[in-house]
């Protein structure tokens, strides 16, 4: 029996919780990390597609491809395969993130030339962990059902699910072309692997420390003027919108009571007094004047 | 349909209202909000549009949607520069159209009015005499006297 043909999925739906911008649009050599990963996919499946959440679908970036829109909210990259299977349950899908500077044609071929039709999944093992790569890995059509059962039980982690699952685990050719990129530092980093030029790194401090949040935070009118500059990182003891705002008003002499200002955190409206994650970015709004 | 936009390029209204063209629509009702050479007493020679984009487009959609809900407007549909603009450029569009007249005007002055007040643009006007200031945001510092203030926040 021949293999069910293979679509292709790069999954850009992510709330980049840990970068200061979408990932989709972070550039290496000048060119996105979705149109690099559309680019090294689409020769070598039958059809490609960028996945989105219901709100991305008309961003111009992604609008520009193919789409295929979550159907459950807030999943993650799971939702973004739910979907894909959803959509064409009878097709292969080789499930690509989009922030994945090292990626190579060699390793998306040798994937599919070792791909195994008759099993769940066929993935690489992590270098870093041994564990199931997901987000570079196809899922066969029999896949759908597994994923739904997840979903039922709660459980969204396509790792998971795939260590559980009967999958075809292949060695890397290159051992670094799945190494992603999360943090400013990692891009900068990965920047400057592939020779092109960085914005300067922030210093890495420990990580781990409970205590510590890395937080992005991106500065706009009279804000991004007094605090020269437009983005920044940054590890605070600051647990919420509040507290940060305070810390970077003494720190970058922000003349604007917090009063006056809203807040939002990951695109979104937020409240001063919610507790903040590691990776949210926040952006302090000042009074607003369009129209 | 992308209902609310952000443009860094001219904006184009004969364009815009044929989005809004509908053969169950007797009346069409639209706005447009143009740089002025004057605020508060002092001479603008241009100003500047900025945009937090994903916010601005998000909220901006939701005005829309309610004043749809709100008026039972067929379409609605605004347009809003960011950049750099002269006096007496085209700076923010808005659009609706409906069966009958009354609604079209109600949801017109909705959305403008709350676009103004909610979605995260802010502008800086470049003054006559070489200063420059950021519209509703130069009395916000720290040290501002208690006296009532108004800007574009809305509270809840």
């Amino acid at each position: 029996m021949s293999a069910p043909e293979l679509y292709g999925l790069v999954l850009t739906g992510g709330r980049s919780r840990r970068m200061q911008r979408d990932k989709a649009s972070l550039e290496y050599a000048g060119k996105s990390q979705l149109a690099r990963a559309m680019e090294l996919l689409t020769p070598l499946v039958a059809r490609c597609f960028v996945s989105v959440r219901t709100d991305q679908l008309h961003d111009p970036q992604r609008a520009a491809y193919d789409t295929i829109a979550d159907i459950k909210p807030n999943l993650g990259p799971i939702g973004g395969i739910h979907a894909a299977l959803h959509a064409y349950p009878d097709r292969g899908w080789l499930i690509l993130a989009c922030d994945l500077p090292f990626l190579n044609r060699a390793t998306l071929q040798h994937l599919i030339a070792q791909r195994a039709n008759t099993r769940v999944a066929t993935a690489y093992r992590s270098s870093f962990d041994r564990l199931p790569e997901p987000l570079c890995a196809i899922f066969e059509p029999r896949s759908l059902k597994i994923v739904e059962e997840s979903l039922a039980q709660g459980q969204q982690c396509p790792r998971a699910l795939l260590s559980r699952s009967d999958v075809e685990l292949l060695e890397l050719p290159d051992p670094r072309a799945l190494d992603n990129v999360n943090t400013g530092e990692e891009y900068a980093a990965a920047t400057a692997a592939l020779g092109a030029p960085a914005a300067a790194p922030s210093p890495a401090t420990a990580a781990g420390i409970a205590t510590l949040r890395r937080l992005n935070v991106r500065y706009f009118a009279v804000l991004r003027e007094q605090a020269g500059r437009s983005t920044e990182q940054l590890e605070t003891q600051a647990s919420t919108p509040r507290e940060l705002y305070d810390e970077l008003r003494q720190r970058r002499g922000l003349t604007l009571a917090p009063e006056f200002l809203r807040v939002a955190v990951n695109d979104e409206f937020g409240d001063w007094r919610s507790p903040l994650a590691d990776g949210d970015t926040v952006v302090f709004l000042p009074p607003v004047a369009g129209g | 349909m992308n209902h609310f936009s952000l443009h860094d390029i001219a904006l184009q209204p004969e364009l815009l209202r044929n989005e809004l063209q509908h053969p169950a629509c007797g009346g069409y009702a639209a706005f447009e909000g143009w740089v002025r050479d004057c605020n508060d007493g002092r001479t603008v020679l241009r100003l500047e549009y900025e945009a937090f984009a994903p916010l601005a487009v998000r909220e901006g959609e939701r005005i829309l949607a309610e004043a749809r809900q709100k008026f039972g407007v067929e379409h609605a549909r605004c347009a809003h520069r960011v950049g750099p603009l002269a006096v007496g450029q085209l700076a923010v569009w808005v659009g609706v159209s409906a069966a009958h007249r009354g609604e079209a005007f109600d949801a017109c002055r909705y959305i403008i009015d709350e676009v103004k007040h909610r979605v995260p643009i802010w502008k800086k006007e470049y003054y006559q005499d070489g200063d420059s200031g950021w519209v509703n945001c130069e009395r916000c510092a720290a040290a501002a006297p208690q006296a009532p203030h108004r800007h574009g926040h809305r509270t809840g």
